[in-house]
């Protein structure tokens, strides 16, 4: 069986980031297992800019981008393999993998690192009722036929959601001639960013309706239309509100769900808030070894996290591998959360294993103005920052340093506590 | 005076920005979080620009790839995002193709370029 130090899954951005943090950490035997026929997972479709403003100071594009970090990835001869489907992961760190040159393969590791991305909400999962015409897309898929395959789905085209896919999608075919009628939010807000909002609809004078959704798919063969009717404060559509959309398609921006299979499949326990893995300060699963980054552990809104996270699950990974496998050991703390937050990522912290800093990302519930972000050491507060307003649709982070836990030598509880102004 | 309210595009914060305008001229902005915020405020009320990306047809690629992603090298004027769209609309690039590439030069009478933003082989 053929044996590497590390096996990444997946070469989209968290999986290329982590390889080059590993790399660059000592460990060189590394292997980057990848479906598609290229790295760069889907940045490559993402052919909109605005990617890497942290990341190298500049705005570029998602393809510029990906290319970035697979020249990082080239330049240091790290083994990557493309048209690589991984089918099962061990507990004992066996994965198997299957492509055309090789056909089925076992590879034994001894670190594993996650990062399958994540994949969007399907019409199945919406529970919209109507037929099944052609013409329902996920706005992701029509971004691969606009961009990649060079097809225009529709004509006419109705958006349901507001996540920023959905709204770079309907500027994107607005662009190359279709009409666009309108993006449908469920929410009172919007899941997308507020550049995409304003670059994306306000320049192209395309509606979006908050608290509204579609409660019917007109049309046998193809789409011919929707019903959209206004929602109440339970989310329920409100009788008499409804309006016919003619349209020819209907694209759907309704959120998106980690990859999880694989890590289900071998066991590693699964956050409820986040559909990813449950991990620790070092980004490791609850296998030891594991290590997950990226939108399988939550979903982003920005790569440069991402490649950000990815690179501390990458030296994690190096850390885990040079050290013979040690299990963390010493004593766990779990994060708890007040008014407001959903999760953290981490949720759990070996206070002995923090680095020089450590970045907790959360989102909260719910839009919320004038709050403070606060973590508590016990009894003491140490961040205390204002936000003026915090949204579901965009990742908070608290950046949290090796000597404010070296003040709590006996630290119990670790607590990051939203509060009034 | 008048105020016109903004949200910034220049980064994912978004910035509110409110600009306080006289004789069609900003004379003050405040909101923003950063420089950046300053400088796109008075441009977007006088001159409002935009990067325009989009994909352009490929020929001749080894691994079969039909279209190449580009942009206009900076930002053109608001106005002109749909005559870059036509000018581009009939633009065949051969493989190889690297990106900064230009695909298509002065594209509609900006004086600026639209280049490759993915490397086609």
């Amino acid at each position: 069986m053929k044996q590497y130090d590390i096996v990444i899954i997946g070469g989209g951005p968290a999986g290329l980031a982590a390889a080059v943090a590993a790399y660059d950490a000592g460990v060189t035997g590394i292997l980057i297992l990848e479906r598609d026929k290229e790295l760069g997972g889907i940045l490559n479709q993402c052919i909109h800019n605005g990617f890497g403003l942290h990341t190298f100071k500049e705005e570029l594009t998602g393809p510029e981008y990906a290319q970035r970090f697979a020249d990082k990835v080239r330049e240091r001869d790290i083994e990557y393999k493309l048209n690589t489907m991984v089918l099962e992961i061990s507990r004992d760190k066996v994965v198997t993998a299957v492509n055309r040159e090789d056909g089925l393969v076992d590879i034994q590791a001894k670190a594993v690192i996650l990062t399958m991305g994540c994949r969007e909400r399907s019409r199945g999962a919406l529970n919209i009722p109507g037929f099944r015409p052609a013409g329902v897309y996920s706005a992701g898929t029509a971004q691969q036929l606009v961009n990649i395959e060079g097809y225009l789905p529709g004509r006419e085209v109705v958006i349901l959601g507001s996540g920023d896919i959905g709204l770079i999608m309907a500027r994107r075919m607005t662009l190359e001639g279709a009409k666009v009628k309108a993006v449908a939010e469920l929410m009172p807000y919007s899941g997308g960013l507020k550049r995409n909002i304003v670059q994306c609809l306000d320049d192209f004078g395309i509606p979006l309706l908050l608290s509204h959704t579609v409660v019917d798919i007109h049309g046998k063969e193809r789409v011919t239309g929707v019903t959209i009717a206004e929602v109440d404060d339970n989310l329920k559509p409100i009788p008499g509100t409804e309006e016919f959309y003619s349209c020819d398609t209907l694209l759907l921006s309704c959120g998106l769900l980690p990859e999880n299979e694989l890590s289900r499949a071998m066991g590693v326990e699964i956050n409820r808030a986040t559909n990813g893995p449950v991990v620790n300060e070092s980004l490791e699963t609850s296998i030891p070894g594991v290590f997950a980054a990226g939108n399988v552990l939550h979903v982003h809104d920005l790569v440069d996290y991402v490649s950000e996270e990815a690179g501390a699950a990458g030296r994690a990974a190096a850390e885990y591998v040079r050290s013979g496998g040690q299990e963390s050991g010493g004593q766990e703390i779990s994060v708890n959360v007040e008014g407001g937050p959903r999760y953290t990522v981490p949720c759990t912290i070996h206070p002995h294993k923090v680095g020089e800093t450590l970045t907790l990302r959360f989102r909260v519930g719910s839009v919320m103005k004038d709050r403070f972000v606060s973590v508590y050491l016990d009894d003491e507060r140490v961040t205390h920052r204002k936000r003026q307003v915090m949204a579901p649709g965009e990742m908070e982070e608290v950046k949290l340093t090796r000597a404010m836990f070296d003040k709590h030598p006996d630290l119990r509880h670790i607590t990051l506590r939203v509060e009034e102004a | 005076m008048e105020t016109r309210n903004l949200t910034c595009i220049c980064c994912p914060v978004g910035c509110q920005l409110e600009v306080k305008m006289e004789d069609g001229k900003a004379v003050s902005v405040s909101g923003n979080h950063c420089p950046r915020g300053d400088a796109y405020a008075r441009k977007e009320v006088t001159d409002p620009t935009r990067i325009v990306t989009s994909t352009v047809r490929v020929s001749g690629s080894v691994s079969g790839v039909k279209a190449v992603s580009c942009k206009t090298a900076s930002d053109i004027p608001k106005g002109k995002i749909f005559d870059v769209m036509r000018d581009i609309a009939g633009v065949t690039v051969t493989a190889p193709v690297h990106i900064g590439d230009v695909v298509k030069a002065n594209v509609a009478e900006t004086g600026v370029d639209m280049v490759a933003t993915k490397e086609v082989l």
